[in-house]
């Protein structure tokens, strides 16, 4: 392999279809139509801030969510047998090859006023419970939709702990606390950072599950973006300008979760 | 792989099992619409969502049809709002031929120069059209587009959910007994409208001062709000998920046969008549299809399989001639004259205006005080303190370490 | 402890196959509406293949879905062995613009992409948004997934066994074809499989940077969720679950055979 230019075609497109257009939201967010040098929609963009803080927070409470139900299913599976580790990862990513919109449709079915949880519940006199539209649902959207991304890097990080390195543990006199937070949890973090990232990521920037499940009502800050490019408010520049604050906030995510991360892999920031 | 071969097989399925059967549909003059049989033309139709005829429930399956008859081959696609039309045309992306967007939107796109004149000498059948919309307010020459469909906007509500006396104004929308149980149309001229003539202004805000006064009307009304909605109100209101709807009459007659115990009334306040028209952009490749196309929606069969199968009110006389009297006797959708003139159309706003609206809307949907608005930047600036000190701490763990070996630290590898 | 996790597991499984089981429920119900459960039936799956807007949706999806991820294929592969020789300092620039399509937001990719396509059009190249502009959204958001699959596999690859294939008398292009791809063909394939999965499934890029002349199915599907999702989509989701289900059983009993046979192998050695 004796030569660099072999990858000469990737660069030309990397710099024409990844840096050029990163570059034109820059640039969008910092003009003017006429094309003048200006701050106004970057400083616009503070008005949005409850929009910012609301979907920050949500995606938030998601991550944490998506850990806490993940972690344990992780371990669980990675100390099954191989075949049985094999059906349960197929299992797992079955529901991702369904059409996300669709899944996400039919969970409107399920939580509805009229919906099949609150008709199974009136057979006992309870509810109505008033799930659909609220942010609970969107959290829960955003759970169901992203769990997957937080159990699979956990699985493959756990896979690799030998149940001997437990016994050990064990054999040292750890009780299962300890050997959870001594042992387990402080060698699945890399899996650990990649998971919050992939679950965060399309969390904080959804903007089909809020609307959805969340009733329209309460923007998220990916409904902020679409309703400025292809919605009611057409400002592109403004569009822009949240974009990148949404790409500066994500990045800055990153590299805190980063440090936690792979530091043999290098490469990302 | 796994995806693929499914579809595959659909794919397969479906060139094997389609031989669907045509009926010829009656018209006026066939040789207008061979002349460009055989040459290739596709046409680019954009419109909004379930709005024509498709050949579904025994309708005509109109965009076919067309196909069949004049070898042009139709890309149809579907939107859901006139801002969508109104931001993909704009920013240039689409080449559309032809266009179905309403009124007021009709009305910016002709004053921002983005549609192209009609030759009706290609469109004979816009002697269908009724008197009573020749030269309308938002196309004053007449010379831009031509009427679709009308109707008005009006409350939908469930009669089991709904007391009786409630009913009759738009009051209804901000009765707190009815909280959660209230669905909003999910853009901004309606709802404003609706806001505005409560208030006693016209449903068209003349200054910014009343769209203020209407913006904090909707925002207390957003407490008993349950969702804000386009289509999706079909769903809802025929489920029973909500009791009381704003929207359009055509939309609440297929509603009402759905759900028996939906009814309809329109505010006596006065309320909204809306058209919506077919328009060519500036720029469409094949304005003579297009206007072959509008000229093709306009036959009479045509016109009144669409005005069955959607359900709003025809502005075709001909299409109104073989319809059934029990839909164009319909007072919902074809109201008394006392409700008609009570009726406002949309006008076009000006650009100082039209901002000031996409503004309130924005801040409606972002207004909500459950969170405090310094978590960003305490969020932001904690993330980067915690990214500072860490690499700070490891930058002095890693020179210690340097310090104890003498040597360098290994090097990264990628 | 052994019936607790594995009810902890079946409830997992349980959220995560709860609205799929009421997809398919409902693709055979009589009543166009979801909701009421009207009566059995399987005229759905009839209609299925009669209705244009979805079939001819579908087939553009799969066009899109192979030509972007074999495109992004063989420019991915190109780019890893290229990238794979890099000095240090120009592999960190490369790879972390590569990763930038990863981990930006999708609807940042979308409108990032959807300026450009403007932009160029602005700059008065004709064309129109649609197949082209899908295809070319779809190949950037591809190529770095078959990178990230096959960098891991170059790095394990032994580079004396290139060179060593050009002393036994192979001309480069011989040894690269001969030697080099069948090492690399496990990490090109996997990428091939994420790049043409991620493209089938993609809904938020593509709602950006479609047009006039062609909508995929997620497309079409959104618009149809802002009204009823007409029980046609169930059942093509129903029959996609089904083929999935298959094609994975498949393939995890194949597996499971083969490692039966190795061990017993090993044993028979022993």
């Amino acid at each position: 392999m004796n030569s660099k230019s072999i990858s000469a075609p990737y660069l030309l497109w990397m710099i024409v279809f990844i840096l050029a257009p990163l570059l034109l939201v820059a640039y969008f967010a910092v003009t003017t139509p006429e094309g003048t040098l200006t701050m106004e929609y970057v400083s616009q963009v503070g008005e949005y801030t409850p929009v910012l803080t609301r979907s920050v927070w949500l995606a938030f409470v998601s991550t944490v969510i998506c850990f806490l139900i993940a972690y344990p299913l992780a371990f669980i599976i990675s100390r099954k047998s191989g075949a049985g580790q094999r059906s349960m990862i197929m299992l797992i990513m079955l529901p991702m090859w369904m059409n996300f919109l669709l899944r996400t449709y039919a969970w409107m079915t399920i939580l509805e006023k009229n919906g099949l949880i609150n008709r199974f519940l009136a057979h006992f006199g309870i509810g109505p419970l008033n799930m659909i539209n609220t942010s609970g649902a969107v959290v829960l959207g955003m759970v169901y939709n992203y769990l997957p991304f937080m159990i699979l890097p956990l699985y493959s990080i756990m896979v690799k702990i030998p149940d001997s390195l437990i016994e050990a543990a064990q054999d040292l006199g750890c009780n299962t606390r300890q050997v959870v937070t001594r042992v387990l949890f402080p060698l699945s973090v890399p899996g650990i950072s990649s998971g919050v990232i992939m679950v965060f990521v399309p969390s904080v920037s959804t903007f089909i599950i809020s609307r959805m499940l969340g009733g329209g009502g309460n923007l998220l800050i990916g409904d902020l973006i679409d309703l400025q490019f292809l919605g009611n408010a057409y400002n592109p520049h403004l569009g822009s300008a949240i974009a990148l604050v949404l790409m500066v906030l994500i990045l800055l995510c990153m590299s805190v979760t980063n440090q936690f991360g792979d530091e043999e892999k290098g490469g990302i920031l | 792989m796994k995806k693929f071969a499914a579809l595959v097989i659909a794919a397969v399925a479906v060139l094997s099992l389609s031989v669907p059967a045509y009926a010829e549909v009656e018209v006026a003059d066939e040789s207008y619409y061979t002349r460009f049989q055989g040459q290739g033309k596709t046409l680019n139709v954009h419109n909004w969502g379930e709005y024509i005829a498709d050949g579904s429930d025994d309708s005509l399956d109109v965009v076919k049809e067309f196909e069949e008859l004049t070898g042009i081959q139709v890309n149809y696609t579907t939107f859901s709002t006139n801002e969508e039309v109104y931001a993909r045309l704009r920013n240039g992306g689409a080449n559309y031929d032809l266009l179905i967007p309403s009124d007021y939107m009709i009305a910016r796109m002709i004053r921002e120069n983005m549609l192209e004149k009609l030759d009706f000498s290609n469109i004979p059948n816009f002697r269908n059209i009724n008197q009573s919309f020749l030269n309308p307010v938002f196309d004053p020459t007449g010379e831009y587009s031509v009427p679709y469909t009308w109707g008005t906007v009006g409350v939908i509500y469930n009669k089991e959910m709904v007391d009786e006396e409630d009913l009759g104004s738009w009051d209804l929308l901000w009765n707190e007994k009815y909280m959660g149980q209230i669905l909003m149309f999910a853009n901004p001229r309606d709802d404003f409208g609706i806001a505005l003539k409560r208030l006693g202004y016209p449903m068209n805000p003349e200054n910014t001062e009343q769209l203020a006064q209407a913006t904090d009307e909707l925002k207390k009304q957003k407490l008993l709000v349950q969702a804000y909605v386009m289509d999706e109100v079909f769903d809802k209101m025929i489920g029973g998920e909500a009791a009381i709807a704003p929207y359009y009459a055509g939309d609440a007659i297929t509603m009402m046969v759905d759900n028996p115990n939906l009814d309809f009334f329109v505010p006596n306040e006065g309320t909204n008549r809306f058209v919506d028209a077919m328009v060519i952009p500036k720029g469409a490749k094949n304005k003579e299809c297009a206007e072959m196309f509008i000229n093709f929606l306009l036959e009479a069969e045509v016109g009144a399989s669409n005005i069955e199968y959607i359900g709003y009110s025809s502005p075709n006389d001909a299409a109104l001639a073989i319809l059934p009297p029990e839909i164009t006797e319909n007072p919902v959708a074809y109201p008394p004259e006392d409700v008609i003139a009570k009726t406002e159309f949309w006008k076009d706003l000006s650009p100082e205006l039209n901002l000031a609206v996409d503004d309130a809307w924005t801040e409606l949907l972002s207004s909500d005080d459950q969170y405090s608005r310094w978590l960003v930047p305490v969020f932001l600036i904690v993330a980067l303190g915690a990214s500072i000190t860490i690499n700070v701490v490891r930058a002095r763990r890693k020179r210690r370490e340097r310090g104890m070996f003498g040597t360098n630290y290994p090097a990264r590898r990628l | 402890m052994k019936w607790l996790s594995k009810s902890y597991v079946g409830a997992v499984l349980a959220f995560l196959y709860a609205p799929i089981l009421v997809l398919i429920v409902f693709s055979f119900n009589q009543s166009k509406s979801r909701g009421a459960w009207t009566g059995f039936t399987f005229g759905w799956y009839q209609k299925l293949f009669t209705n244009q807007l979805i079939i001819s949706a579908l087939i553009n999806t799969l066009i899109i879905a192979v030509v972007s991820s074999i495109v992004a294929t063989i420019l991915g592969t190109m780019a890893a062995i290229g990238i794979s020789n890099m000095k240090r300092w120009m592999r960190g620039v490369v790879m972390n613009i590569t990763y930038m399509p990863v981990i930006n937001p999708e609807i940042v990719t979308g409108v990032s992409l959807m300026l450009l396509f403007v932009f160029i059009k602005n700059f008065g190249m004709k064309f129109d948004f649609g197949f082209l502009t899908l295809i070319l959204a779809h190949i950037t958001f591809n190529v770095p997934y078959v990178i990230l699959n096959v960098l891991p596999k170059l790095r394990q690859m032994d580079s004396s066994l290139y060179e060593a294939a050009q002393d036994l008398g192979c001309s480069p292009l011989q040894a690269f074809l001969k030697v080099v791809i069948p090492e690399i063909m496990p990490g090109i394939v996997s990428g091939f499989l994420m790049a043409f999965t991620y493209s089938l499934d993609d809904f938020i890029i593509s709602y950006f940077v479609s047009g006039a002349t062609s909508q995929t199915l997620p497309i079409v599907i959104f618009s149809m969720t802002r009204r009823k999702v007409s029980p046609e989509i169930n059942a093509l989701s129903a029959i996609i679950f089904l083929v999935v289900l298959t094609v994975l059983l498949i393939v995890n009993l194949n597996d499971a055979r083969m490692e039966r046979e190795n061990q017993a192998k090993v044993r028979a050695r022993v």
